[in-house]
């Protein structure tokens, strides 16, 4: 076969597949969205945006990742730059780091549990130490900041390790050239941090942040074990329209305006980390 | 950042006869450094650790306060959690969904990362897009439309209809590992090959391929898992025939504690393992999806 051909051979089955399970679907869930019957229409947006979970389910899902996509690039920045330096055991450390990466959100969900449930580990310690007398239902209506809190530890502990797995990559990628240079100019490691790891490390943080934040408006199975009712979410209305309700066209709006947030949001990441043209290392 | 400046310097655990002040604030900072590490890694283990107890404990036990620090070894809630019904075929449904993912995304990715990494090719820019794309896109809600489109062709609550889906979500990784694993093999060994009498395919069979087994294998195990964890589109897409991550979902409302425990510790275990199988490309991977 010849290698004009070839490469296009090559990358049908792709192509093919993600027409028919990626393309067509969303052409598919579009219509859907914005048609009761046969007509176009705007009533299953009216819909869902007008009944009085609404306004709380995005109201959390935003709080939820406000609260935890800063957290995480924090702390993935921190053990990044932890592991970078180390030279015992950098394995064994990155290994145990990046074990979350495999746990799905629902097992992520119940790990928490057992530790927030009113019999749970917390409970157990807090007693022991004499905090509480009697082991405190943390996971109820009367303690909304603590299913919060229990919620955001979860989604931390889990998916930190997307963006560290992402960021030491893109640490390896920067030359040590740099690092030799500035320290013979008698740049402080924070200095360095700041100047080199940092301005160097930006499509990293574009990939992680974009990846980190869709993630983050997707979460449903850490708030379903944990938190089940009590905190609704975007994602969970979502499912909620379409099995509780066997509302598709109402959970196809959904799922829509899920999308348009994620795409408004990369957007903004996209735009304010933009790499200069041709500063790419 | 004062842990930069200690790891430059000698490690020397043993105190120093003529320390000045300047090596005192290095061995503040190794401390301090260390018991990061130390603290990070017990964030991440610990937690599991208390699923283990949990697991590895009677029914009774789960249920009761205060909880014990160490597991008891009973095998209790796991004979329960294989004795619930439709339990073990929901763990069998979760395997062979996992094990055709794995293979479609590898069958129908890889030859598209080799593409990338030995042509160049018009539209090679706009195909990577369209990979980097779908990485984008919050991919499970595309289970709401598949959902009607499988009641039309017959797809609807078997393992393929689910095992299609996940392949969407595994494929640009697939791509994206497996253009990285061939970049890495000098194309002049094929090229070699092809004046020693080999064509593109022997070539390919009896050089590339031992080469890049390990890492397919790795790019293979990384969809195992995609799929075993995914949640939302397995309850959507499976109502008769549900995966693990599907029935316990469904069920959280009604199970007992134990019951919650043993499964999640189920779902927790393969990845554990996964996750150690492939360290090693884990980085490599995203390095040049970067790019």
């Amino acid at each position: 076969m010849n290698a004009r051909i070839l490469p296009y051979v090559l990358i049908l089955p792709v192509t093919l597949f993600l027409c028919v399970f990626f393309l067509y679907p969303f052409v598919l869930v579009a219509k859907q969205a914005f048609s009761t019957g046969a007509c176009f229409t705007m009533e299953n947006f009216r819909e869902v945006t007008t009944y009085w979970k609404f306004p709380i389910s995005m109201r959390n899902t935003l709080l939820l990742a406000a609260a935890v996509v800063p957290i995480q690039l924090a702390l993935s920045l921190l053990m990044a730059t932890m592991v970078t330096r180390m030279q015992k055991g950098r394995d064994l450390v990155l290994y145990i780091w990046t074990i979350p990466l495999g746990i799905s959100d629902l097992a992520a969900g119940l790990i928490w549990l057992a530790i927030f449930e009113q019999s749970g580990f917390l409970n157990t310690m807090m007693n022991g130490l004499g905090v509480v007398d009697k082991p405190v239902n943390f996971l109820s209506y009367q303690h909304p900041g603590v299913v919060f809190l229990a919620i955001a530890l979860a989604e931390i502990w889990r998916a930190t390790a997307i963006m560290l797995v992402i960021l030491v990559a893109g640490i390896g990628l920067i030359p040590k050239e740099y690092y030799e240079a500035a320290e013979v100019f008698g740049a402080s490691p924070w200095k360095r941090f700041l100047r080199i790891t940092l301005p160097m490390l930006r499509p990293s943080l574009q990939t992680a942040l974009v990846l980190r934040v869709i993630l983050a408006f997707e979460i449903f199975a850490v708030v379903a074990a944990l938190g089940g009712t009590l905190f609704p979410v975007l994602m969970g209305e979502t499912y909620a329209y379409q099995f509780d309700l066997l509302n598709s066209g109402a959970a196809a709006a959904m799922a829509l305006i899920i999308l348009a947030i994620s795409i408004g949001f990369t957007l903004i990441i996209l735009r304010v980390l933009r790499v200069p043209k041709g500063a790419s290392i | 950042m004062s842990q930069a400046s200690m790891a430059a310097s000698v490690p020397d655990p043993q105190p120093d006869p003529d320390a000045t002040p300047a090596t005192n604030t290095r061995s503040a900072g190794r401390f301090l450094y260390v018991s990061g590490v130390v603290l990070l890694c017990a964030w991440v283990i610990v937690p599991i650790y208390f699923l283990m107890i949990n697991t590895l404990s009677s029914p009774e036990t789960v249920n009761s306060f205060p909880k014990p620090f160490f597991p008891e070894f009973d095998l209790g809630s796991l004979t329960f959690f294989a004795g619930f019904a439709g339990m073990l075929s929901a763990l069998k449904n979760s395997v062979l969904v996992a094990g055709m993912t794995m293979v479609m995304s590898i069958v129908i990715g890889a030859p598209a990362g080799y593409a990338l990494s030995r042509f160049e090719f018009r539209g090679k820019g706009t195909f990577r897009l369209l990979i980097l794309l779908t990485r984008a896109f919050p991919l499970p809600l595309l289970a709401l439309p598949l959902a009607v489109m499988f009641i039309r062709t017959g797809l609807d609550d078997t393992a393929l209809g689910l095992a299609l889906v996940h392949t969407t979500l595994a494929i640009p990784f697939s791509v994206l590992i497996t253009f990285s694993l061939f970049s890495g093999i000098p194309i002049e060994l094929e090229e070699a090959a092809w004046t020693l009498g080999c064509t593109r395919l022997t070539a390919f069979q009896k050089v590339v391929l031992p080469l890049i087994l390990p890492g397919i294998t790795a790019s293979a195990i990384f969809a195992f898992v995609i799929s075993w964890n995914e949640v939302f589109a397995a309850a959507v897409l499976t109502i008769e025939n549900r995966t693990l991550t599907a029935f316990l979902l469904q069920n959280l409302d009604t199970s007992p504690l134990h019951l919650k425990f043993a499964g999640g510790f189920i779902l927790v275990v393969p990845a554990l393992i996964f996750i150690f199988a492939v360290r090693k490309y884990l980085f490599a991977m995203w390095g040049i999806a970067n790019r």
